[in-house]
């Protein structure tokens, strides 16, 4: 039921764990539901995500979008990143089946809520 | 390697099964209703399979009735002597919250027809009390459906005390045996069962074929309509492949029940204790004593379930959960929450369901394989690392 690229991102997930002097942190979704993602961000002066890591709990489609949206967005500016879209993460992975398109969704909106704490921290 | 832990949901067939099944698909393929000597030939089958099942239950011959399969079976009888028996009786049904989505879903629809259901809570075990049965009887109420055991954690309900309560009540007694059938021992005169549905594929027989036992002089009405096949409660023409398959599968299943109980029993106290042990975090859901022999339900916080399954599906292990992202709905399974569990632990569960052939050699590679994957996917989750803070 997942692409070859969901698997490998689930199976072996990039930018996995906090992390050190992150900037922007950002976290959506609850236990309840069954999805929690959170993501960090370390934003450099240029306003360039010069690293990330995220945390999730939640199913093999919230691991590896929570995954495949860190790649996106590591070395982009913060206007970009903020530009990242739930249907890029899905396309990057090459597909979801349709009852894990939330789990996309929720990637983008970790990615936003970890850049507008460091917009409000600014 | 290759293990298969999810007997509960379905089961191979059986070599010997499969090759008592065979001539009916190419030699003896008459249709029992004929008076030819292919007729007769699978007449003569279909009368053998229905002696086999009633012996596994203690029920007579004509007390059983073939239908395609567990969910079928539910739906007839409670269906069947919901609407025979209303006028008479009433239109109070009683069952529990922990019920397969068979009778489940069949209760909700009767409501919709004007029937009031009861939907009894069970305990931290997963279990209800003959005391819960006897408070919820009313004068109008006709029947009380109540599984035999969990198909999801395994728990046997107090059947004998149920069918106790609902004989000196008067009101009729339907079970839901799909998991118990041919793995626990049941007498239903004894038990003073009156209705009870058997699925095939659960026990090495094939899928599509099901029975019901209903006690002899059961009024029921008739919810399929069509030819007079098994005494006109179950029209259409008999799968007789299948009908033997069960036939043959119930046989074997009863046959061998004392020793593949004593074996299951102690093959899964060796993996909860096992994984109880190496988990932390971990707890074992339904009864530890009232259990179905072969089954072994968890819960690992601050994981989800079904990246559990993927992790062991490359380790070879097929498993089940019942958390929201495999139950096909935003909830986790009813039957976790119904126990009492809180969401969030709920989502994390795990079932292990043994089958006759697994061995100790199995147990021991879950037991290897399964801590390694809980941890990984605790390291990766925030919860657990908000729990370790603390």
């Amino acid at each position: 039921m997942y692409s070859e690229k969901v698997m490998d991102h689930f199976m072996n997930p990039r930018n996995v764990g906090e992390i050190e002097g992150a900037n922007g942190v950002g976290e959506v979704g609850n236990a309840q539901c069954g999805d929690i993602m959170r993501i960090y961000l370390k934003i450099d002066e240029n306003e360039v995500v010069k690293d990330v890591g995220f945390m999730t709990y939640g199913c093999g489609a919230a691991i590896a979008t929570s995954s495949m949206a860190t790649e996106l967005v590591k070395g982009k500016t913060v206007d970009e990143a903020l530009k990242l879209s739930n249907a890029a993460v899905m396309e990057a992975l090459d597909g979801l089946p349709p009852a894990k398109v939330h789990c996309s969704v929720l990637a983008e909106e970790a990615i936003k809520a970890a850049i507008d704490d460091y917009k409000s921290k600014k | 390697m290759k293990i298969y832990l999810d007997h509960a949901a379905t089961t191979y067939v059986k070599p010997q099964v499969l090759s008592a099944m065979m001539p009916y698909f190419t030699e003896h393929y008459g249709n029992p209703g004929g008076v030819h000597s292919y007729s007769r030939t699978a007449k003569a089958a279909l009368d053998d399979a229905r002696a086999k099942v009633a012996a596994v239950i203690g029920a007579q011959s004509d007390e059983i009735y073939f239908t395609a399969g567990g969910s079928e079976s539910d739906n007839l009888c409670i269906r069947g002597i919901a609407k025979a028996n209303a006028e008479r009786k009433g239109k109070h049904i009683i069952t529990t919250n922990i019920e397969h989505h068979a009778v489940l879903h069949t209760c909700e629809a009767l409501e919709k027809e004007g029937y009031e259901v009861t939907y009894l809570s069970v305990d931290g075990m997963g279990k209800v009390t003959a005391e819960q049965v006897r408070d919820a009887i009313r004068p109008d109420t006709v029947l009380v459906t109540i599984m035999f055991a969990n198909n999801e954690i395994g728990t046997i309900e107090p059947i004998r005390e149920i069918g106790a309560v609902c004989k000196e009540k008067g009101v009729f007694f339907h079970t839901d045996a799909v998991q118990a059938f041919g793995s626990v021992p049941i007498d239903v005169k004894e038990m003073n069962i009156d209705a009870l549905s058997i699925s095939g594929h659960k026990l090495y027989g094939p899928k599509g074929i099901g029975a019901m036992y209903v006690r002899r002089g059961l009024r029921m009405a008739q919810v399929l309509t069509g030819g007079a096949q098994e005494r006109n409660r179950r029209p259409g023409t008999e799968n007789i492949p299948g009908i033997v398959g069960l036939g043959e599968a119930a046989k074997l299943a009863h046959e061998t029940m004392e020793q593949n109980a004593k074996q299951l029993t102690e093959l899964r106290n060796y993996l909860i204790d096992g994984v109880l042990s190496r988990i932390p975090f971990s707890r074992l859901n339904g009864s530890r004593e009232d259990r179905l022999p072969n089954n072994a339900s968890f819960c690992f916080e601050f994981v989800e379930g079904e990246g559990l399954l993927l992790m062991l599906d490359l380790k070879g292990i097929a498993a089940a959960s019942g958390s929201a992202c495999t139950s096909g709905s935003l909830d986790p399974s009813h039957v976790l929450l119904a126990i009492g569990l809180p969401h969030e632990i709920a989502h994390g569960s795990l079932r292990l369901t043994l089958g006759t052939d697994t061995t100790r050699e199995d147990i021991d590679y879950v037991l290897e394989t399964l801590p390694p994957i809980v941890e990984r996917l605790r390291m990766m989750s925030p919860l657990y690392n908000v729990r370790k803070d603390v």
